[in-house]
């Protein structure tokens, strides 16, 4: 068992000198690092390929339009994020109205629903055939083509969908920099005569500045990196073009060219997002907090208010959940059979052993640090942490292209040498699945474990060994209780996040195994959305957990609540 | 008798620099000592090796006459009968405040550790409190369980790293009397880590004043402020200035504020320059003197005034004058010394030749 | 599927799923792009004549063809069934595919029905055509495919994606016929006329025109024949019945037609086995029911299409070899994204 205790090294020790004494966790802490980084490393060797015939075919018709179909949806989301982002955790952190409460938490709901499976449910919502229409035609007694009605399979339909289900990033982000910025500023805005317009605008928002970009940020990496929703939609985005270039086309470099181009645009995102988190930690005020001013919202107002904060919920999470639950009772019947009962178990099961394995993981790395303070850890952790960033569809690709190349070469070489064939050991198996979920959630889990380590303070080691126990009985008897409820929110979180995703799992899946997200993607591109509910439903109810788990963390941030950080939850 | 604690000539690394270089202190069973430094001085490097949590490079450690601690091998902290307070308490937070208070009490029966828990609560007054947990106590109560979870299961040495810089300075002096008291109670030894000298003068009989990894003097607070051994114990003590001056005899030195009576060392012959000690309490106002200081500053401190002095000569001195003396800045008053023993240096040298 | 649990549980890091297919002899294994539906009770048929067992793995096309050409020399795969005779010349370019000599089957199948080198076979045929709203477009404004960039239809039009593999066929015959550079300048056309941008399936097109969006769609007839059969969806068979079927191409060269076909591994275990069940499988009972149960056309020539679909009426169909379909496919395809065709 290494020693707990070993003193921390300085920062100023030269990287190089330290490699040379770096000893075995150190060391296995940088082949994790650069495994997990094998991914980016294929796709970005891309670049170096000699340009195909494909390539040069893309940028004359069709890489433009995945140039602009994505700026148009970022300047989209941003907008529509920041609208309603912003706005509704402003009312909630200093004003009081009526349902303020519930709001508080319940705002976070729609990130429950994955953007594809709200993307269908509103298309089949405001299908010719769905309750809007139907009612509109017997309403004034319309039929076949006598009427317009706008088509939400648009870019403009996917911003709305997008900025529906991201826009709690925005919120989360900006309430916490609302709750945080100094009390004393916006009393003395108040003393000043501000109104409660004013005191926003002038204070309130210019401070939250950098957590709302980082928020918003966020929000444009997750639609860039979304393919449900804009292949439903009809949107020509870079993952599209990447499936479309690597199935339809067949040609796996030109594929990787464009999931290096997407790369570049998501690393500028990165960029902006990291620098304004760094800006943010300086509007950190003092650690005394006292109640916010609470602008009370009388009448009229507060209905107002309240209208606009259920807005959000409402078309975000209520109104496409009933869909979704009229659907599948509608269909419950026939879908809920055994193949679906398969289904369900392939999900959960695969969605637990990424958890595992990014847990693990993150402990490991997570404990290399607290050890071996210093430059090495630090940035193998930061590194092992950027898949959060990277599309799906991208790590698919990164993934299958070395899994394939070694695949073949094992096989022809054991041929050679033994005349036995391996076979496939690592590409089209559930492996594969897992390595590129451990690449795209490990940050979750690293950050999570990073919490929940720096709850227990060395000096709580040191006392429990004072106290007779044994390094291992440290860890069980000191470590173990404090982090368990953090550790069990790390399992939940890639949990959670491995049952949402889809396009990795398109690309990499066995043969004839499919997850709920795949399948509910199929059948609603198939035309099927009713049968599609059953296994939508079932992500969605996953997907509440967190919000459950965030809610808590809310109701903890409330100012005047404790915020000792010595509680264990 | 044999020390409870001897510590032999201890040099320890840290991060490739002598935190620590060739120690050596010895504590009795039922003293309290303390190591007294400015930071990074190494004290708590020091103590740390006395828990078992550094392995030192050099000499040895030894808890009542077995060898803990020796070069490149120590017994493990849970091994060593220790118990330590840290600076940030580090209480369990998931166990309440009995449960705490009970961590170190696993191997011993039941009913024992719940008489010796309630005993304890007792001690530091906090029976109501058994159920709460850390987070809801003030940060005095938890250093308070703090120190009754490390007493509990008796161990020989106690020791403190920084009890009290988390608290407020106008209780510190009076919180370390308080831990004094409990600590000779139970009749524990205990070894206290600060850079806080009225903390040390509080709570420990030895002190030892710690320089850059050395200890410099090892000695009662009595002895540390009259007789400091070198120039940095007379800086890092009390109050004071140095006042040029000349010996004129074996028991007389010169200095611009008269002779100064007093036994000078061996080897100080006539004429030699040399620097001396003037504390506060040293310097009396007196009206009838024949020198007079002017005042360039004061401090008001209750129950005295701590005037800053500039004589004829330049030098500045420091005078403590109960306080319905008060003098207005830029007067003249008369000042006298009365100093009861001579601490006295070569100039230019660190070292008092004794 | 759920034997398979325990194995997806214990190797995550060796399994290898398709590997679960066994060798053992007096056996085929089928993997088909065909819904199980579709087929299975043909092959339970071929298995009670012949004894062999049939071992059915389905799924979706391009997905069994990446998991053919990955599993490589391995690949448990004898028959390879999927739809568009452009995806058969993709798996050919590939080469996991095998030509056979078979005089019975290439006496049966019509000659531009199947590949001249004997690589893959056509099972079933489909046809490309135009749908018109009954109530706004007269059958005589309508001729030919090449037509339909007249701009008279401006705004009329309703087709699905060029993403889709069957309008990549479609686009691919025309270039066999018209040259790229006519074919381009049609296409250019064809887009002006778009009613809408392309979304959606090919019954999501008909159900376009009968909803009033456009006057025209085109699309494959077996989505025509599903819509008026539908038992649970009342509005596809009411969209179904707004519009008709136009035969377009009946003056010169004839209707665009694709096939369902099927093809041997090259990596075949079970050649001979393989071969049989091809033989049965163009069988005249076979032919009669295979395309009868999808709405498709047999390729056999004495074998009479259902009768829904005569009902639809007799057309002369493209003869040009399939095979050209999937040899353009690459060009239609670059072809389209020049146009605009999204």
């Amino acid at each position: 068992m290494a020693n707990l205790n070993a003193p921390p090294r300085s920062l100023t020790d030269s990287w190089l000198s330290r490699a040379v004494f770096a000893n075995g966790w150190q060391l296995s802490s940088i082949l994790i690092a650069v495994v997990l980084g094998i991914p980016i490393f294929s796709v970005l060797s891309s670049i170096f390929e000699p340009s195909s015939d494909t390539w040069q075919h893309l940028s004359e018709t069709l890489l433009n339009d995945y140039i602009i179909n994505s700026l148009i949806l970022a300047a989209g989301v941003s907008v529509g994020t920041f609208l309603i982002g912003v706005n509704t955790a402003w009312l909630t952190s200093v004003c009081v109205f009526p349902g303020r409460r519930i709001f508080e938490w319940a705002l976070l709901l729609p990130m429950a629903m994955p953007a594809y499976i709200i993307a269908y449910t509103y298309t089949g919502f405001l299908d010719f055939a769905g309750p809007i229409q139907t009612t509109l035609r017997e309403a004034m007694g319309w039929g076949y083509g006598d009427y317009w009605f706008p088509d939400i399979r648009s870019i403009e339909g996917a911003i709305v969908m997008f900025s529906l289900v991201l826009y709690p990033y925005v919120y989360l982000l900006s309430r916490a920099a609302f709750l945080e910025q100094s009390v004393c500023v916006l009393e003395v805005g108040r003393t000043l005569g501000c109104s409660i317009w004013r005191s926003f605008f002038t204070i309130a928002l210019p401070l939250a500045r950098p957590a709302i970009i980082a928020g918003v940020s966020l929000a444009i990496m997750e639609t860039l990196a979304d393919y449900g929703t804009v292949k439903y939609f009809g949107v020509d985005t870079f993952t599209t073009g990447i499936f479309r270039t690597w199935f339809g086309l067949d040609d796996h470099s030109a594929a990787a060219q464009l999931a290096s181009m997407l790369l570049g645009f998501v690393f500028l995102l990165v960029l902006l997002e990291r620098w304004s988190r760094s800006k943010a930690q300086y509007h950190h005020t003092t650690g005394k907090y006292k109640q916010l001013p609470q602008y009370k919202l009388a009448g009229l107002r507060g209905w107002i208010a309240f209208a606009m904060c259920l807005l959000p919920l409402l078309l975000g999470f209520i109104l496409p959940s009933l869909q979704l639950g009229q659907w599948a009772w509608q269909t419950h019947e026939e879908m809920l059979n055994s193949n679906f009962i398969t289904l369900t178990l392939n999900s959960l099961l695969l969605a637990a052993g990424a958890s595992i394995i990014a847990l693990i993981i993150a402990l490991y790395l997570g404990y290399g640090t607290r050890i071996y303070k210093g430059i090495i850890m630090s940035s193998v952790q930061r590194i092992s942490s950027m898949g959060y960033a990277i599309p799906g569809t991208v790590i698919a690709i990164g993934v299958i292209i070395p899994f394939a190349a070694i695949d073949n070469h094992v096989d022809s070489w054991l041929r050679q040498h033994w005349d036995i064939s391996s076979g496939l050991l690592l590409s089209g198996t559930v492996f594969a699945l897992l390595f590129a979920y451990t690449v795209r959630f490990l940050s979750v889990s690293i950050q999570t474990v990073e919490a929940a380590l720096g709850k227990v303070r060395p000096s709580m080691d040191d006392a429990a060994r004072s106290l007779g126990r044994k390094p291992l009985q440290v860890l069980r008897e000191v470590h173990l209780p404090i982090m368990k409820g953090s550790l069990l929110t790390a399992l939940l979180l890639v949990y959670v996040d491995v049952l949402k995703e889809l396009p990795a799992t398109l690309i990499l899946r066995p043969f004839n195994f499919n997850t709920l997200a795949v399948r509910a993607f199929e059948l609603a591109s198939d035309e099927r959305l009713a049968d599609s509910a059953s296994a939508a439903l079932m992500i969605v109810a996953a997907g509440i957990i967190p919000v459950i788990m965030l809610s808590r963390s809310i109701n903890r941030s409330r100012p005047g609540s404790q915020r000792n950080n010595d509680s264990t939850t | 008798m044999t020390a409870l604690l001897e510590v032999q000539k201890i040099s320890l690394l840290y991060d490739k620099t002598q935190a620590v270089n060739a120690v050596s202190f010895s504590l009795n069973e039922g003293e309290i000592g303390c190591l007294l430094g400015p930071s990074g001085c190494g004290k708590t490097t020091l103590l740390r090796s006395i828990a078992g949590f550094e392995i030192p490079s050099e000499g040895r450690i030894l808890l009542n006459g077995e060898e803990v601690s020796r070069k490149g091998w120590g017994l493990p902290p849970e091994r060593r009968n220790i118990g330590m307070v840290f600076q940030d308490f580090a209480l369990f937070p998931n166990l309440n405040v009995e449960q705490n208070i009970a961590f170190g009490l696993r191997r011993m029966p039941r009913s024992y550790s719940k008489s010796r828990i309630e005993q304890l609560l007792e001690m530091i007054e906090l029976s109501d409190s058994a159920k709460k947990y850390p987070h809801q106590l003030s940060g005095g109560q938890q250093q308070r369980i703090a120190l009754a979870r490390a007493m509990a299961p008796r161990p020989e040495i106690l020791l403190l790293d920084e009890p009290f810089s988390s608290m407020d300075i106008e209780l510190r002096e009076q919180l370390a009397r308080d831990v004094r008291k409990l600590l000779r109670l139970e009749g524990m030894s205990a070894i206290l880590v600060t850079h806080d000298q009225y903390e040390a003068f509080a709570m420990a009989d030895q002190i030892g004043v710690m320089n850059k990894g050395e200890i410099q003097q090892w000695d009662s607070s009595y002895n540390l402020y009259h007789q400091p051994k070198n120039r940095f114990v007379a800086d890092f003590i009390g109050q004071g200035v140095i006042l040029e001056g000349t010996v004129n005899s074996p028991q007389e030195v010169d200095t611009e504020l008269g002779l100064i009576v007093g036994s000078v060392p061996d080897g100080y012959k006539q004429g030699c320059p040399v620097d001396i000690l003037v504390r506060p309490d040293d310097i009396l106002h007196d009206d009838d003197a024949n020198e007079f200081a002017e005042v360039i500053d004061k401090a008001f401190r209750g129950a005295e005034f701590l005037y800053t002095l500039k004589m004829p000569s330049g030098s500045k001195v420091l005078c403590l004058t109960p306080s319905h003396h008060d003098h207005a800045i830029g007067e003249k008053i008369g000042v006298k010394l009365d100093i009861d023993h001579l601490v006295i240096f070569k100039r230019h040298s660190k070292f008092q030749v004794e | 599927m759920l034997k398979y649990l325990p194995l997806i549980l214990l190797s995550t890091l060796f399994s290898a799923i398709g590997s679960s297919i066994s060798y053992a002899s007096g056996e085929v294994n089928v993997y088909s792009a065909r819904k199980e539906a579709l087929i299975k009770p043909l092959l339970d048929n071929f298995s009670n004549d012949t004894g062999v067992k049939v071992n059915l793995v389905t799924g979706k096309a391009d997905a069994l063809l990446s998991r053919i050409k990955h599993e490589g020399r391995n690949t448990p795969a004898d028959l390879f069934i999927t739809t568009d005779s452009g995806r058969l010349h993709r798996a050919k370019q590939a080469g996991v595919l095998q030509a056979i000599q078979d005089t019975q089957i290439e006496q049966t199948i019509p000659g531009h029905l199947r590949d001249p080198e004997g690589y893959w076979f056509g099972l079933s045929q489909r046809s490309r055509v135009i749908f018109y709203a009954k109530d706004r477009v007269k059958p005589s404004e309508l001729s030919s495919y090449e037509d339909l960039a007249d701009p008279k239809w401006k705004k009329r039009i309703c087709i699905r994606s060029s993403n889709n593999i069957y309008n990549q066929s479609l686009v691919a015959s025309m270039i066999a016929s018209n040259g790229e550079k006519a074919t381009e300048k049609w296409a250019k056309g064809l887009v002006d006329n778009f009613a809408r941008r392309p979304k959606g399936g090919d019954r999501d097109q008909i159900k376009a025109v009968a909803a009033g969006q456009c006057d025209i769609a085109v699309a494959n007839t077996y989505y025509y024949g599903k819509m008026l059969t539908s038992k649970k969806d009342a509005t596809q068979r009411a969209a179904a019945n707004k519009v008709a079927v136009f035969w377009p191409n009946q003056n010169d060269r004839g209707t665009h037609v694709n096939i369902s076909g099927a093809a041997i591994t090259a990596a075949s275990k079970n050649k001979t086995n393989a071969i049989k069940l091809l033989q049965y499988l163009v069988s005249d009972e076979a032919q009669q029911w295979y395309a009868k149960v999808n709405f498709e056309y047999p390729v056999v020539d004495k074998v009479n299409a259902s009768q829904l679909l005569q009902s639809w009426g007799n057309f002369k169909a493209d003869t040009i070899n399939l095979s050209k379909l999937g040899s353009n496919n690459a060009a239609a395809v670059k072809l389209m994204d020049r146009a605009g065709w999204r």
